[in-house]
């Protein structure tokens, strides 16, 4: 299930994606892929490669494709939209919640480059508020995708699935965690790691930070359990509560801001029902910059030895309690 | 060409959908009543003379699509699916006074007969080009529809999708602009002025007539000849009255949403004949 750390094995989740679509391409004649001319970027091109009659390329005009894209699926097909992730939750966030999610067409919309995996292109470019804006809208399903494995399991998943699917998806070459034998399920968390000191909630790359924070709590002999939240919505209540009961404190990692997205939805799932001691780690309400992936990412704490500062001081909180 | 009983007769029953977009607005206290009435006979001259439709299968893939990209105008688009058999004109009595009514402030697909939710402004006509792009990958033969308001042409959307549909070559699409030069707080050219409007689309890769929304020989001669240019997809610009029907509101900017009083409906009554609500 598992690749063993350190994982020197890494792929781009966009290239995984790319090569997706050309399979589903071949699967259904009705996938039909969007691009606001990003498609080198998204890697929407190996689909336009293979299957340039049901390629569209829409020019800079993200809106536009998000209405085009609800209009091709009232027909039948089952569009995939590309842009980058900060573009078609933000520039496109009209018609995708008025034409796409209120009357629930199949669009699949697959947010590009999330969180600052195109540091270089800084805060324009990056996107830490994408998961908060889909998900308080009705009838979207959000799928936060971690590695290049994930990322094809979860997009063969979000075309299987009816209705509209956001699947946040990373530029940055990243480690392969999952091997072949990798079960993904919508809508249900993955334990990647039992423990019964306290868990560790994450999805996307901040799951491979996990990992590695995991590794070092061991050596200190702390033992987590680490979940892997790809679906945010609808969140797997009975997994968080049930981490909650057995584990008592819980800590959530995300490449996103600390405001709606995975640390909300699980702390409005404990707060009204099973409140044990958590802690959001993810952007703290700003915006991200330019420089080096991880650098960025270290510079917004989400680095494993900020994870296991925090799941220390967690178990301090849950010891006091 | 219309023969003048044709005219006559398109008038009459026109005239008969304005009656119930007045009743459905007057009884509900709510509506927009004065854009519904602008685009009554552009709407019924469709849906009695060019739209393939089947009212009893109202998915049928091969039937032509008629967005209401201008979707508050919607008063007018249910009376005339329901006079053409789409639903029971019962239903007229639910218009924005009844929990789930499937007739509110803006249409929406969950009526057999529409075929987008509109309401946001300028995405409607966008929905339309992908509809004209599914029908020319499957090879179908049907032709989008989609009425615009000209307040819309505002929205940056529009000029996005014009671009795109005049690309893609797509003379299955139509547009109709409903040119009645007033918009919610004002008239629109001194809102945010959109003209020169002919030129803008033709500028686009547009075929372009511009005609008199109210003259059904005109409308009549413009869609029997679309596409205007073979390859391009056409619009039809047309100049309407805004709160046509109703002598006291047309060109009024206050009819953009309002309803008549209880005095008003009166008048109408004894001027268009409405009968009791």
């Amino acid at each position: 299930m598992l690749n063993k750390l350190p994982i020197t094995n890494k792929k781009a989740v966009r290239v995984a994606y790319g090569e997706t679509l050309v399979e589903l391409g071949g699967l259904d004649q009705n996938v039909v892929v969007l691009d606001a001319d990003v498609s080198s970027s998204t890697q929407s091109k190996l689909f336009a490669q293979k299957y340039p009659e049901r390629f569209i390329n829409v020019g800079i005009a993200e809106a536009n494709m998000m209405a085009v894209a609800a209009g091709l699926a009232a027909c039948g097909k089952i569009p995939f939209v590309n842009t980058f992730a900060v573009f078609c939750t933000l520039r496109a966030g009209d018609p995708l919640r008025s034409v796409v999610a209120y009357p629930e067409l199949n669009v699949k919309i697959a947010g590009g480059y999330s969180g600052v995996s195109d540091s270089y292109d800084g805060a324009t470019h990056q996107s830490v508020e994408d998961i908060a804006i889909v998900r308080s809208i009705p009838n979207i399903k959000v799928i936060v995708v971690a590695d290049a494995t994930e990322a094809r399991l979860a997009t063969m998943a979000a075309a299987k699935l009816k209705g509209p699917v956001y699947l946040r998806l990373s530029r940055a070459e990243v480690p392969i965690i999952f091997d072949a034998d990798y079960h993904f399920v919508f809508g249900k968390a993955h334990e990647l790691v039992p423990g019964d000191d306290l868990t560790i909630i994450a999805n996307g790359y901040m799951v491979y930070k996990a990992l590695e924070a995991v590794r070092i709590l061991n050596q200190k002999g702390i033992y987590p359990r680490l979940l892997n939240m790809h679906t945010v919505k609808p969140l797997d209540e009975e997994a968080v509560l049930k981490a909650a009961r057995e584990t008592g404190a819980i800590l959530t990692v995300e490449e996103h801001s600390i405001y709606g997205g995975l640390g909300s939805a699980v702390a409005e799932t404990l707060g009204q029902n099973y409140p044990v001691p958590m802690k959001i780690m993810g952007f703290n309400d700003r915006f991200g910059e330019t420089g080096g992936y991880d650098e960025v990412l270290a510079k917004m704490g989400l680095s494993a030895e900020e994870i296991v500062r925090n799941a220390e001081n967690l178990l301090t909180k849950k010891a006091k309690r | 060409m219309l023969t003048a009983e044709e005219v006559t007769r398109l008038q009459t029953e026109a005239a008969e959908v304005r009656k119930e977009a007045i009743k459905m607005a007057t009884r509900a206290g709510t509506g927009h009543l004065g854009p519904a009435l602008s685009i009554t006979d552009i709407l019924w001259i469709l849906y009695s003379r060019f739209l393939r439709y089947d009212p009893k299968n109202p998915a049928w893939p091969e039937r032509d699509r008629l967005i209401l990209s201008k979707g508050h105008s919607c008063l007018a688009l249910y009376a005339t699916l329901a006079k053409k058999g789409f639903f029971d004109e019962s239903l007229f009595q639910t218009y924005c006074n009844k929990l789930h009514t499937l007739l509110g402030g803006h249409p929406e697909r969950d009526l057999p007969g529409v075929e987008a939710n509109t309401g946001s402004l300028g995405h409607g006509f966008n929905i339309g080009i992908g509809m004209a792009l599914a029908g020319k990958a499957d090879h179908l033969d049907y032709k989008v529809y989609t009425i615009l308001g000209d307040g819309e042409n505002q929205e940056g959307t529009i000029w996005e999708g014009a671009m795109a549909a005049a690309h893609f070559k797509l003379d299955n699409l139509v547009a109709i602009v409903d040119r009645n030069n007033l918009q919610v707080s004002n008239y629109v050219d001194r809102v945010m002025n959109i003209e020169p409007l002919p030129e803008k689309w033709a500028s686009f890769g547009w075929g372009v007539k511009v005609v008199d929304g109210h003259d059904f020989h005109q409308l009549e001669e413009a869609f029997s000849s679309v596409p205007f240019v073979e390859g391009k997809p056409s619009v039809i610009i047309a100049k309407t009255i805004k709160g046509k029907g109703i002598p006291f509101a047309e060109n009024k900017v206050e009819w953009h949403h309002k309803v008549p009083s209880a005095q008003e409906y009166k008048e109408l009554d004894e001027m268009l004949g409405l009968g009791a609500l």
